[in-house]
């Protein structure tokens, strides 16, 4: 089940004006519903119950489809990210060159498992499909930064450059 | 552009851009060409850090009217990133770092001979000379059609495109045939969708039925785990994916056309955005397009993460808006498709073939593959293979072709066990099948499938349980949960493979899991379902006495199955430095009283009932290697 | 149309192109088991339990959603397909919380009864399942995902509601129903019509049982316990014993509850005719005086509660009148118990009804005509049912008795109130006599009858035309507030009740077999015996009832809509905000 958060929303007036007003300028594009959540998330950054709830009010879509849309695909997220999200690719290529012990090691830097934050709100950590680095196997990326042929042993090293 | 005489002309007018890496010279101001990949591989290992060196090289030298720095779309070489080429001569530069681009620059550019310490290893011949990659064994036996433009143009210019004959193709059939007569083309030139089932693209464009809206959709949801063919097309030569879109939409009656591309290609995404909004600005999409009565426009939907909408149901599902589930067939989309509307869905490979098909004749493209399977196809060749990356080849190819000569082999001396094709999808085909001819009915007749084109290699340090257990993860994971046998069904038959790789399987589970794979084919809903099995039922099939192995020795041959390993200390190799026992998490390492002939210190041993199994050791004794795992 | 000639199980049927497998096996006499399926509104070949071999396709076909074609071959009992039911059957077992002896709907559950004709080994697959937590949150019902087989029929009676406050979630193996944000029902705008609960397959959603309160209020000496049954109930209760559809069992029914030891047995249909005056009086006020129009009836909380999550801004176009049931709660504890000398604290109301929202509405705020709840207990008439067993009594065989007076007697008027367009009848029966100062013309009713989900019709009322509607579902109910809102129509008075069909459709009803809802038009038949009961009746209008008669000359000084009348039958809305 996808995890959220309790952590206070705190979005601005300026992100619901923005999201609004983008609502409002495609509320009759056809299927709205999955280019109105990616906007949103695009603009908070998670999909909040706050945030569902403009996009519900605006579009007139009830809450539980929009729910059921952004649990439904994995690049929704109901929690935030972290200042740094690290995502480790688990695609067949990375998984074959050892992508598992790469995300054990991360977990255990980060003591956190994946789809979930430091309680600082400094790292995000998540696993992800293929994203194409194949020939860099294993990857994983800090911020959409791509680190490449990676052992268990560099990631301390990772992790501390982002650390400060 | 207003009509076929003003793309002709724009089409004269940009020869001279691209003709220098055709190996033409002497048409344009330019002197050198230098290609930078910008595909996603190289991308990642910031492939744009070159681009700004070079751009500064160019200014330094105030050579901005000699050399031409161009960002490409991918060359297919990704384990080799970041790839640089320089035409004329076609010098190919691999594993470029940013503090290489001086001395590449100076020497190549400023000085006129190429830097060969940085040049690709088996593009020099004995003597030392630099040779065309076309002479090398990973391109040697390549037909690029679908690829024709990858590496070879910018891919956010109209201008090189259309040098290159861009949108030629669709003149011609705006101008040359009645929709019939295209569909009929396709037909003939017996392309079958590159998705994965192969289906006929001429018939399913012939299914489309009559209606005041149709649509066009092109399936860019490539989702299968290591194939990549999707994006490189997207990434290096867009307009050829706009341009097969229209004559489709020509073809079958449509004047609007949807893009369903993963969020994950935002390179692509973004390339393809530059190149719609080109294609509107020049008339190329929108209204009565190069003059004709024909109007056609294209939007772009993202997916958001969900393996499931490459099922074309699914996909039109999801453009709709909603939760990504496949719906039951018949209807077919070609009759009731997105929006309740008659749509033709091809995949980006596909459709990336149609204008060569048009330009060169149905015939010129029948020539090509076998019987029945005609053209070349693309593959992303992943695992343990020395040349990880693209290749297009002709149908009919060899697997121990695409292995052994353009894949370069098995790294490190290891053995070639199986390739594994069509990802969660497909099968396997294991090493005594190496003599394979690969098209779409030899596959399946070996258990296996084609799939979108992913062709991961595997070695003797393979475990195929696990191996089919890593695909169902996967499927399990990418269930949509609609069905109730992909849904519970597949769970079980993981938890089954489960208990088989901890050693607690039993014969009768065996059985158990072909009954419930055999069930679970036939009754899924959609083709997800439908074919999460395969990896199960293929390595039953090639590998039983592995499977057999772990049932009834305990034992996980290829030493991957954790709960089946043990570690043991040669007594005699171990110096006795004790550092395994000092990294040891578990406290699991001890030292004994045997001291080794020739050695000063006591040698250790692992005790078996403490090991969590954990490798640390192993790690840790890597220059003396005393400790193994069986 | 074409017909498409083929053959199942070798036996030869025509039927109409475009039928499905499962629609032409029905024809053929074979029945396909179906869990999913829900004809128009849930077609969605999810479950995969109807599947079968035919000829020119791949693999197994669901029967429930495959076109027929000329020629077709279809086998629906080859071992192939028995061993790939039982196989989904067990499967599904694997993940189905296995209460069965316990469980509300032990005797009736789809999945149950498929497991035992397939002969399933009940244990033959095990492993991991999402953990969910049962959602008691609502005084109406209940939802257990441990139950649940993710048909999605509830999703389907949801959004056939317009409501949609439950759906899939999540995905694959994680996949449930239910509202956004796992949210408690009761944190959203559900409605509590209970449609859900009469569509699932298995004991995922059921009433929230109120059978031991009564049985504890029975049992307690110092309580007279008093009953009322609603119109519908009557028309439906019988099938629990396996009476034909549509059977009228008030007589069995009465006593029935008498041997269970009410004090009183007494008949909504009094409150019936008291809402039709009041709320009569109401509309001819409202005329009158310019007020707001159409007035809307009120007597479906399940529309009530509709309306204030939906259109909090046009409350005040509903009726202020309280339902029938409400009514009579109220005149049991007021004029009933002064007449009577009873204390009303030591009064325990309990309404059977068809109905879950009503075990919301007696919660609601003013519905304490007396200081003390109008109602104290509502059951369904599934709960009766369950309780009528427990007492061992043999339904079927039950003599029929009649209510007791002084709250037992009703008009035919009263009776069509379970039907849609039986209020709207019933309340332009009355309205047309006073306005025409006596009996007035006849009025031709056809057009607010039948299960039409909106009906509209010119009625003729002592001289003056008026433009009136019924709508009944909360589909429908949007329709017409929508038309309302933007002035598009102009009714003057608008029936709407939250269940399609109205209450003889409530979701409160015996539970049909999917199947049986499929073929067979079970609000008509339900309706058809309250239509005929008011053919029966002597008395047929409201106004004309003694009961009604004799409670405004004893107690509301002959007037209708006075002061004390307003303060015991009447009440009020609130605007309520969809989501926290």
């Amino acid at each position: 089940m996808k995890k959220f958060s309790n952590i206070p929303f705190k979005g601005t007036p300026e992100q619901e004006a923005q999201l609004r007003d983008w609502l409002r300028q495609n509320r009759d594009m056809q299927g709205v519903a999955m280019p109105a959540l990616q906007k949103a998330q695009e603009i908070y950054g998670y999909l909040p119950i706050e945030v569902q709830q403009i996009v519900a009010d605006e579009l007139d879509i009830p809450m539980s489809e929009l729910y059921g849309i952004s649990t439904f695909y994995a690049q929704f997220s109901l929690s935030p990210k972290g200042e740094k999200d690290i995502s480790v690719c688990l695609g067949t290529a990375c998984y074959v060159k050892g992508a598992g012990a790469i995300m054990d090691e991360l977990s255990k830097e980060l003591g956190i498992e994946a789809d979930e934050c430091t309680p600082d709100g400094k790292f995000s950590l998540s696993a992800c499909r293929c994203i194409g680095a194949c020939g860099l196997a294993p990857v994983i990326t800090v911020n959409g930064e791509v680190y490449g042929r990676l052992v268990p042993e560099d990631i301390p090293g990772i992790i501390a450059k982002y650390r400060d | 552009m207003k009509s076929i005489e003003e793309l002709n002309a724009l089409r004269r007018a940009s020869r001279k851009l691209v003709a220098l890496r055709d190996g033409i010279t002497g048409t344009e101001t330019y002197k050198y060409h230098i290609m930078v990949c910008g595909g996603t591989g190289c991308t990642s290992s910031n492939s744009e850090k070159l681009i700004e060196l070079l751009k500064a090289e160019v200014e330094a030298h105030g050579m901005q009217d000699i050399v031409k720095v161009v960002r490409t779309g991918c060359f297919g070489l990704c384990a080799l990133g970041r790839i640089m080429i320089v035409y004329p001569e076609g010098v190919f530069y691999s594993r470029v770092e940013p503090e290489h681009i001086h001395e590449i620059f100076e020497g190549h550019i400023v000085g006129g001979n190429p830097v060969k310490k940085y040049v690709y290893s088996e593009t020099l011949d004995e003597d030392g000379n630099v040779k065309p990659l076309t002479e090398t064994d990973f391109y040697r036996k390549q037909v690029r059609v679908v690829l024709r433009n990858c590496g070879v143009i910018d891919p956010e210019s109209l201008e090189e495109y259309v040098a290159r004959d861009g949108y030629q193709a669709l003149a011609k059939c705006l101008s040359e045939y009645t929709p019939a007569q295209v569909v009929s083309i396709v037909s003939q030139s017996g392309l079958r969708g590159r998705g994965g089932a192969g289906f006929p693209t001429g018939k399913k464009w012939s299914f489309v039925a009559d209606g005041p809206k149709k649509y066009i959709v092109c399936n860019a949801d490539e989702g299968d785990p290591g194939a990549f063919m999707d994006r490189s097309v997207l990434e290096g030569d867009p307009h050829c994916i706009i341009e097969a879109m229209a004559i489709a939409g020509y073809a079958v009656g449509a004047d609007q056309g949807y893009v369903y591309v993963r969020a994950e290609y935002p390179i692509a995404v973004h390339r393809l955005r530059v190149a719609i909004d080109e294609a509107r600005r020049e008339g190329l999409l929108g209204r009565h397009i190069l003059g004709s009565d024909f109007s056609f426009d294209l939007d772009i939907r993202l997916g958001a993460g969900a393996f499931v909408c490459g099922e074309e149901t699914a996909l039109m599902t999801s453009i709709e808006g909603k939760r990504g589930e496949p719906r039951t067939r018949p209807p077919f989309p070609a009759v009731k498709g997105l929006f309740g509307c008659p749509t033709a869905e091809n995949n980006v490979e596909t459709l990336a073939n149609i204008p060569q098909i048009i330009l060169r004749g149905a015939d010129w493209f029948a020539e090509m593959g076998t019987e029945k399977s005609k053209g070349t196809k693309v593959f992303a060749l992943g695992g343990k293979i020395n040349h990880t990356g693209l290749v297009e080849i002709p149908m009919g190819t060899t697997l121990n072709e695409i292995v052994n000569e353009i894949g370069g082999g098995v790294p490190n001396g290891k053995k070639f066990k199986a390739a594994q094709t069509g990802g969660p999808s497909g099968g396997c085909i294991p090493a005594s099948l190496i003599d394979t001819q690969v098209d779409y009915d030899n596959l399946i007749s070996i258990g296996c499938m084609m799939g979108s084109g992913g062709l991961i290699i595997m070695d003797e340090d393979t475990c195929m349980v696990d191996m089919a257990k890593f695909f169902l993860e996967f499927t399990v994971d990418e269930s949509c949960g609609k069905c109730t046998p992909c849904r519970v069904g597949v769970r079980r038959l993981l938890e089954k493979l489960d208990k088989i790789t901890e050693g607690k399987g039993t014969l009768e589970d065996l059985d158990e899991l072909e009954y419930l794979c055999n069930y679970i084919k036939q009754n899924s809903l959609c083709g997800l379902g439908q074919t999460a099995p395969n990896p199960v039922l293929a390595t039953l099939r090639f590998f039983r006495d592995e499977y057999l192995a772990h049932i009834v020795n305990k034992k996980c041959p290829a030493g991957v199955c954790k709960a089946l390993l043990s570690y043991t200390i040669d007594k005699d190799k171990c110096i006795g430095c004790g550092l395994c026992a000092k990294n040891c998490p578990a406290e699991a390492i001890v030292r004994t009283d045997y001291t080794a002939p020739g050695h000063k210190l006591a040698s250790f041993e692992i005790l078996s009932e403490k090991c969590v199994k954990c490798g640390v050791c192993m790690d840790n004794c890597k220059k003396i290697k005393a400790i193994s795992k069986r | 149309m074409k017909n498409v000639n083929l053959k199942i199980n070798g036996i030869p049927v025509s039927v109409p192109e475009g039928s499905t497998i499962l629609e032409a096996a029905r024809l053929a006499g074979i029945e396909i088991p179906t869990l999913c399926y829900m004809k128009d509104s849930n077609e969605i070949g999810a479950c995969r339990i109807c599947v079968v071999e035919a000829t020119g396709t791949r693999g197994l076909v669901t029967a429930c959603v495959y076109p027929v074609s000329e020629g077709m071959e279809v086998q629906t009992n080859t071992e192939k397909v028995r061993n790939a039911r039982k196989t989904t059957l067990e499967l599904i077992l694997s993940t189905h919380r296995k209460d069965c002896l316990s469980c509300l709907r032990s005797t009736n559950c789809e999945l149950h009864k498929l497991c035992h004709d397939y002969g399933v080994d009940e244990n033959k697959f095990s492993g991991f399942n999402p953990k969910y937590k049962i959602d008691e949150s609502t005084p109406y019902l209940v939802r257990d995902n441990t139950k649940c087989i993710l048909c999605r029929r509830c999703v389907a009676a949801c959004k056939e509601q317009h409501v949609s406050v439950i759906g899939p979630t999540d995905r694959g193996m994680e996949t449930s129903i239910g509202p956004h944000f796992r949210k408690a029902l009761l944190d959203t705008p559900c409605i509590a019509c209970g449609q859900c609960t009469v569509v699932c397959p298995t004991g995922a959603l059921v009433e929230k049982d109120d059978t031991d309160k009564v049985w504890k209020a029975l049992s307690d000496p110092t309580k007279t316990v008093i009953v009322q049954t609603a119109p519908s109930v009557r028309a439906a209760l019988g099938e629990c014993f396996g009476m034909p559809i549509g059977t009228n069992v008030e007589g069995k029914m009465v006593a029935a509850l008498r041997r269970l030891g009410f004090d009183k047995v007494f008949d909504t249909d009094f409150g019936a005719d008291l809402t039709i005056v009041e709320e009569a009086h109401e509309l001819l006020e409202r005329i009158k005086s310019n007020s707001v129009l159409p007035m809307i009836t009120s007597c479906s909380p399940g529309w009530v509660r509709f309306a204030e999550f939906y259109y909090p801004d046009m409350l005040n176009h509903i009726s202020t009148c309280k339902s029938p049931m409400q009514m009579t709660g109220a005149v049991i504890k007021t004029y009933y118990a002064e007449k009577y000398g009873i204390d009303p604290g030591t009064i325990i109301n309990v309404a059977v009804m068809p109905c879950t929202a009503k075990k919301f509405e007696i919660t609601r705020d003013n519905m304490d005509a007396s200081g003390y709840r109008d109602t104290d207990i509502v059951i369904t008439t599934r709960e009766l049912s369950r309780m009528i067993r427990r007492a061992g009594l043999m339904f079927t065989n039950l003599p029929d008795e009649d209510f007791d007076d002084p709250l037992g007697q009703d008009t035919g008027a009263a009776a069509i109130f379970g039907a849609t367009g039986g209020v709207m009848e019933a309340a332009l029966r009355t309205a047309n006599d006073w306005l025409s100062g006596g009996e007035g013309e006849p009025i031709d009713f056809s057009a607010l009858r039948g299960t039409a989900p909106i009906k509209e019709a010119q009625v003729n009322l002592g001289g003056k035309t008026i433009k009136v509607a019924v709508a009944s579902g909360a589909k429908a109910a949007k329709e017409v507030m929508d038309k309302i809102h933007s002035g598009e129509a102009d009714w003057t008075f608008v029936e709407i009740m939250g269940c399609p069909g109205g209450c003889v459709n409530g979701g409160g009803q015996p539970i049909q077999p999917q199947y049986v809802r499929d073929t067979t038009d079970i609000k008509a038949l339900r309706a058809k015996a309250l239509y005929d009961m008011d053919e029966a009746s002597t008395i047929r209008k409201s106004h004309l009832s003694p009961v009604v008669k004799t409670l405004y000359e004893e107690y509301y000084k002959g007037s209708y809509g006075c002061k004390r009348a307003h303060h015991d039958l009447h009440t009020t809305y609130v605007a309520r905000k969809k989501y926290m």
